[in-house]
């Protein structure tokens, strides 16, 4: 009894095929317009919008990271701009000790070379003073010697004695 | 932990005491159903049909009706076609009956517009009263073909009987109407098949809004409801997360976007195209699960070839308006193979022009069909193992069979629902992205 010819749900029916034709056409323009392609349409822009927001968020980031780089390699310069100025300084001064070292030893050694040829000058008048000195004394007690010539041995003698004794040198 | 416990085991139990009392009701209502059954046949005579075979021929071959004894074996086909079919009220349980909008028109009558409870539609949805010489058989119109039938107003009829007769070389069914004691032919239901599967031809057309007809309005306008409101919010917060049915919807529309509009289309020209594909996927899958609403009329809409035919000469036609050049060289004159292959293949690409969209139509009404079919077969071992509600111990033992198994039945035609939604549309996607693809994209 049941064969294709009573298979009710797949005979061709008039009614329905006008009707699904009005209901689906009407359902798909109805919903393309007002419904699937406004959602469609927002999707893509939400996306994009994410996407972009992603894409800033990333590129602030890589902003962040740069000038962070930046800051360290500023600091880490200044650090060695610090280091050098003091290495620098340190220089400096180990120089200018150095040369007042040298300077003052130079100063000294001529203090001290022009002492020594003050103290040879001053020798030098002194002797030749002395000399003199002994000179003038020679002839003085050459003098009384002659003058008191004569008179005996001894007390030539004892005479020259106290006359060397009376001879300051000094 | 020991409050949970105790959860679990009441829900446990809960859900056996309901097992149990699903099973109660399926027996019982076959039950209830079968007196009711055995009164209208006593009254009206009438689901004589389902022993119209074999016997029936030779018991009724003149005049007279309405002499059956006895009650009619359960016809677990009959009944099963009978649900998926079309119908002209939508019946609820079997118990509900929603009067349709019935536009008939007969060339030699013109239109007649009525509500289809002027049938007064009683048990398995035939009618108890004639109208303007239509009468209403297992939920379809038919027409009186005896003219001597009375041609306008009311009559109270005495039931149905369908007899197989030889006409023209070929085995038919054909439907008696029983009016005073004498049956009068009638002719088959509304079809446009010209007689070529058996439908007959008809002298007259079926507008009205039917079952499928109505099934169709209400899913549309709730998915236009719902889709609408969903773009409103779109528009009206763009940068929030979607919520509530806008998720669901959103879930589901990306996933035919990203799955099938733009593998196939390209992004470039998806868009165009987004509301064709997203039409076709909704509207089947929201009647899909329509159907799949139990006690709510177990709609067979996509299930019905008139409908899928729709669907797939709608979609043939848009494909092939948006052919290109590029798809009709295809089509005509294939690039790239010998001359002499060339109209060989011209005659096989024309074949397919047809051809797809006839596979669209089968796989989708045959699946949908196959499904509920299914679901309805199990549901009848309820009554085949209950000797036809005569005996409710076997009912009984039917239903414990058959309410798992309808479960199990259940569980896969809501995964085909949307398989076969998704399988619609990622072809209609392919056809269309074959139509439009333009030279470069082709290597």
């Amino acid at each position: 009894m049941i064969s294709l010819l009573n298979f009710n749900p797949f005979m061709p029916s008039p009614g329905l095929v006008f009707w699904t034709v009005i209901i689906f056409v009407l359902f798909w323009w109805i919903m393309g317009k007002f419904a699937f392609t406004p959602i469609a349409k927002a999707l893509e822009k939400r996306e994009g919008d994410i996407q972009d927001a992603l894409d800033q968020a990333k590129k602030a980031k890589e902003e962040m990271a740069n000038m962070k780089y930046e800051n360290e390699k500023l600091l880490a310069e200044a650090r060695e701009e610090r280091s050098k100025i003091l290495q620098e300084a340190k220089d400096i001064k180990n120089q200018i000790v150095n040369e007042a070292k040298d300077k003052a030893k130079e100063e000294a050694s001529r203090i001290v070379a022009s002492a020594k040829t003050e103290i040879d000058n001053q020798k030098k008048a002194a002797l030749v003073e002395v000399k003199n000195q002994v000179g003038n004394m020679a002839l003085e007690i050459a003098e009384k010697v002659i003058k008191k010539q004569l008179a005996g041995n001894q007390e030539q003698e004892s005479l020259v004695k106290s006359m060397v004794d009376d001879m300051n040198l000094n | 932990m020991r409050q949970n416990l105790k959860t679990v085991v009441s829900m446990h139990t809960r859900f056996k005491i309901s097992f149990v009392l699903v099973v109660i009701i399926f027996s019982w209502v076959r039950v209830f159903a079968q007196h009711n059954h055995d009164h209208h046949e006593n009254t009206h005579n009438d689901h004589a049909h389902e022993m119209s075979d074999g016997n029936s021929e030779h018991q009724e071959s003149h005049g007279t009706c309405g002499s059956h004894d006895g009650h009619a074996a359960f016809d677990p086909a009959s009944t099963a076609i009978h649900h998926i079919s079309d119908a002209n009220v939508y019946s609820l349980l079997d118990w509900i009956r929603i009067p349709l909008p019935t536009m008939l028109y007969a060339e030699d009558r013109g239109w007649d517009v009525f509500m289809s409870n002027v049938f007064e539609i009683g048990h398995h949805e035939d009618g108890h009263q004639s109208y303007n010489g239509y009468v209403m058989h297992e939920g379809s119109v038919y027409r009186v073909a005896d003219k001597t039938f009375p041609q306008e107003g009311s009559v109270h009829l005495g039931g149905f009987t369908t007899e197989s007769q030889l006409i023209d070389g070929k085995k038919r069914d054909v439907t008696y109407v029983c009016y005073e004691g004498n049956k009068f032919p009638c002719e088959s239901r509304s079809t446009w098949d010209a007689g070529m599967l058996g439908g007959g031809v008809s002298s007259f057309y079926d507008f009205s809004i039917s079952k499928n007809v109505l099934a169709m309005l209400i899913v549309s306008i709730f998915l236009m409801w719902i889709f609408i409101k969903a773009a409103k919010k779109y528009k009206e917060n763009p940068h929030s997360a979607p919520s509530g049915t806008q998720g669901i919807l959103e879930t589901l529309f990306v996933f035919i976007r990203d799955e099938v509009a733009i593998p196939f289309i390209g992004k470039d020209k998806y868009m165009k195209y987004i509301p064709i594909l997203m039409s076709v996927f909704f509207f089947i899958l929201g009647l899909n699960l329509f159907g799949q609403v139990p006690f709510f009329g177990s709609t067979n809409v996509t299930g019905n070839l008139t409908v899928t035919m729709v669907l797939a000469i709608l979609v043939a036609l848009f494909v092939n308006f948006k052919g290109n050049k590029h798809y009709w060289q295809h089509v005509f004159w294939m690039p790239g193979v010998p001359v002499a292959v060339k109209p060989l293949l011209a005659v096989v690409e024309v074949m397919s022009l047809f051809i797809k969209p006839l596979t669209l139509m089968l796989r989708l009404a045959g699946n949908i069909s196959a499904g509920h079919i299914a679901i309805l077969s199990f549901i009848g071992l309820i009554f085949v193992f209950g000797n036809s509600g005569a005996n409710l111990v076997g009912s009984s033992v039917g239903s414990l069979v058959s309410v798992p198994l309808t479960m199990f039945m259940m569980a896969i035609e809501l995964i085909v629902a949307f398989v076969q939604a998704f399988v619609f549309t990622i072809l209609t996607a392919s056809y269309i992205g074959a139509a439009t693809e333009s030279h470069d994209d082709h290597h």
